[in-house]
């Protein structure tokens, strides 16, 4: 693969990463926030496999596909599964796939313009921090490391004003494709022990919140975080 | 590396992942899990949720004897008769107490190796163990001792109570022998990648038991817990993954680029403007796991609600775990940016953390949930310890580390006990706690004792330590300190009137048998110990402050 061609390739999929924690915001409809989610992954592993073939080692390509497989495959079955029992149950059959006030983000904290600003803003943001990481070795790699950390910030952002739970749960997962690809950028990934064990971690986290949605729904009613406000002081 | 050195790195992690294993597998073997379940999930469900409404007071306070319906048992024999007789039918709960004797054992042979200043290592340097690594493991064991000796009378009231099923029982031992697991592979990885690796699995495998009761309370704090601890943590991956960025440029290979020794020896050649980037991440992840500002919301929901010995392990180690990672990076920080960084960063952490502390103690009125808060102070103040610096403040913050996870550890099963005996966690309620259980009430009032700072226990000497060396460090750390004694003296007096509340006043005697509380009277001898005279542990101390001290 030549010079030029790596680096169209690698910003094509650097802009699909970042657009797809972008539009993520715009979207209410749980079911296409998973979706975009799945193509992000898609997206991430895509960047670790083209550093994998640009720099002709196997390995990373090995963990390229691993990551797909869990980031674009694994992760966004789990949470579709978790939003199709809520959705099932509220209709009333198996299978449904209603409207339902489950599967959307009826009333997030921060209308859709303002979220659209704020991740425009959080991106220059993550370029200006970014400078420095930049400066120590300009390849077309790193220039492209402000985006693994403008989708940290909007995984941030999604975290902490969507109210949903799951929407909540993919908050967290866009924060940990952000450092992932950060991690591919900057130094072609971490070593494969500390892959593997940050790919499991982050699978049980999910499995866990996935577990304590279904029980906050059972004792709550709903999947509202805001709900949650009994233990205060 | 010899092989009996390997062993002594390997079994603090692998012995309670194999005790785990072995509960598992009985508990597939006994086939309670079809039986145990059906019966736990209908138990919840039939709970009446309006019910939990009405009586906020007694959904949240009751841990163990929640109200079960007609066939519950409204007034529980008494706690310790119970206690005695259902230790005999469950020698499966004292299993759970080979582990922390492993850990004990194992750190007390890595520390007679290690008081000359050495490392050893182990697997190609994945596993090394110098002489915080042997402080780190004599606390993490100390503590989890107490917790897993008290975890039987837990237990078995909880078994009275009809409040844990064989599953809920086998889940427990499962789960707290994994999260042991976890916190010692954390203590003894070289690898600041498996570090974190370890550290997220602790909250990943505590997650239900906060959440372990599935009432409303629980569920959110769990639910908290597992969102705000995961998303902080990854902050110091981020960062983790800024200094491998900055290691690799500095010419050092892949292997070794997360190494830790590795990593001070040549911290001087990393590029500054990274590294900071990178430590103030790991400073605020991490922060985030031992309850530091910002990210500190989760503790006292999680502790407030998980069980008593999980509790006790939660607030006695592992935020002490999480602040030892934070020790090892300061040391690569002052190489490579000087001190002046990380001293202003965890000085106003410190600060600040100490200031909410103090102010949410003042209005507590869950026993609990004071308990937590005094933990953010104390964590504060080892914070401050690391931002002074000096030989004299890292000794007396390790120091405090191991008396505030001893103390804590036995504040927190002594709360559990309270809450069982009580029925609720509201301070108001519990009056004349030593007039109805004589010994339960002086050991939690002694615990307190400790926690406030008075001598003979050794939290004396530690804040006493971290107090002169802040004077000694300069004009302004010496503000700070002032500062941070001054909201110290505001927490002191909060903690102390309200366990005053709690302990004095008239009640009817019980008719306790303190027997199972020899786990409790342990924990406070031991933090009184250490407090009189350090004795073999005195050298230990200078060498694991050595190792953490700016090169």
């Amino acid at each position: 693969m030549s010079e030029g061609l790596f680096t169209q390739l690698l910003d094509l999929a650097c802009g699909a990463f970042l657009l797809a924690a972008v539009v993520v915001l715009w979207r209410r409809e749980l079911a296409a926030i998973v979706r975009l989610f799945a193509l992000q992954g898609v997206a991430l592993a895509a960047i670790a496999l083209l550093l994998g073939l640009h720099e002709n080692r196997w390995g990373l390509i090995v963990v390229a596909v691993g990551i797909g497989v869990l980031r674009a495959g694994l992760l966004p079955y789990l949470i579709r599964r978790a939003l199709r029992s809520f959705v099932a149950e509220r209709d009333g059959g198996p299978g449904g796939h209603g409207w339902s006030e489950e599967a959307r983000e009826t009333q997030p904290l921060v209308n859709v313009a303002a979220s659209l600003l704020t991740a425009a803003a959080l991106t220059l943001l993550a370029y200006a921090v970014a400078r420095p990481l930049v400066e120590l070795d300009p390849t077309p790699a790193t220039r492209a490391l402000p985006v693994g950390l403008a989708v940290v910030l909007i995984g941030f952002f999604v975290l902490v004003t969507r109210r949903r739970a799951l929407a909540q749960v993919v908050g967290f997962l866009l924060l940990d494709n952000g450092i992932t690809a950060t991690a591919f950028l900057a130094a072609s990934g971490v070593p494969l022990i500390v892959e593997l064990g940050v790919s499991f971690d982050v699978l049980l986290a999910v499995l866990v919140l996935q577990v304590l949605t279904v029980r906050v729904r059972e004792a709550f009613g709903t999947t509202d975080i805001d709900d949650l406000r009994e233990l205060h002081d | 590396m010899t092989a009996a050195t390997a062993l002594f790195l390997t079994a603090p992690a692998a012995v309670p992942l194999v005790v785990a294993a072995g509960y598992a597998l009985t508990g597939f073997a006994r086939r309670e899990l079809p039986r145990g379940l059906p019966t736990v999930r209908r138990a919840e469900r039939s709970r009446p949720q309006h019910a939990e409404k009405a009586a906020p007071v007694t959904v949240q306070g009751a841990t163990s004897i929640p109200p079960r319906g007609k066939g519950a048992d409204p007034s529980p024999p008494g706690e310790s008769a119970v206690a005695s007789s259902e230790r005999a039918r469950h020698p499966s709960d004292w299993a759970a107490v080979a582990s922390p004797t492993v850990i004990l054992t194992c750190a007390a042979l890595l520390a007679a190796d290690r008081v000359d200043g050495g490392s050893v290592s182990a697997y190609s340097g994945l596993l090394r163990a110098d002489a915080l690594t042997a402080w780190m493991l004599l606390v993490v064991g100390a503590v989890a001792f107490i917790a897993c000796a008290s975890a039987p009378a837990h237990l078995a009231a909880e078994r009275a109570a009809g409040s844990a099923t064989a599953w809920t029982v086998w889940r427990y031992h499962m789960l707290v022998q994994t999260f042991l697991g976890a916190m010692c592979l954390a203590v003894v990885s070289a690898n600041l990648g498996v570090l974190w690796v370890a550290i997220e699995a602790t909250t990943v495998v505590t997650a239900f038991l906060v959440g372990h009761r599935r009432t409303r309370t629980s569920v959110e704090a769990a639910w908290k817990y597992v969102v705000i601890c995961s998303a902080g943590i990854a902050l110091a991956f981020l960062g983790t993954v800024l200094l491998y960025y900055a290691a690799r440029q500095a010419g050092i290979s892949e292997a070794w680029a997360l190494d830790w020794p590795t990593l001070v020896a040549r911290a001087d050649r990393l590029d500054p403007a990274v590294t900071r980037l990178g430590i103030s991440l790991v400073i605020l992840g991490y922060g985030a796991k031992a309850g530091l500002v910002p990210l500190h919301a989760w503790l006292p929901d999680a502790h407030s609600q998980a069980p008593a010995p999980v509790s006790a392990l939660m607030s006695g180690v592992l935020l002490a775990v999480a602040l030892a990672a934070i020790l090892r990076y300061r040391v690569i920080a002052d190489a490579a940016l000087g001190a002046g960084f990380t001293r202003v960063l965890l000085a106003g952490i410190a600060l600040l953390t100490l200031a909410l502390a103090a102010g949410l103690l003042l209005a507590q009125r869950d026993y609990k949930r004071m308990l937590a808060y005094s933990s953010m102070e104390h964590m504060s103040l080892i914070a401050l310890a690391a931002a002074i610096g000096s030989p004299l403040a890292l000794a007396a913050g390790l120091l405090h580390i191991a008396g505030h996870g001893l103390a804590k550890g036995t504040a927190f099963c002594a709360s559990g006990r309270i809450l069982r005996l009580r029925g609720t966690s509201k301070i108001g309620r519990v009056r004349g706690l030593l007039a109805q259980s004589p010994w339960l009430g002086a050991l939690f009032g002694l615990a307190v004792v400790a926690l406030l700072g008075f001598p003979p226990f050794s939290l004396f000497a530690s804040e006493l330590g971290i107090a002169r060396a802040g004077f000694a460090a300069g004009a302004g750390l010496g503000w700070v300190t002032a500062a941070a004694l001054l909201l110290v003296l505001i927490a002191f007096a909060a903690l102390a009137t309200r366990t005053a509340r709690m302990l004095l006043g008239p009640a009817e005697p019980s008719g306790e048998s303190p027997s199972a509380l020899w786990p409790l009277v342990l924990g406070l001898m031991a933090c009184a110990a250490i407090g009189i005279a350090t004795g073999p542990l005195g050298d230990l101390l200078t060498q694991a402050a050595a190792v953490i001290e700016r090169p």
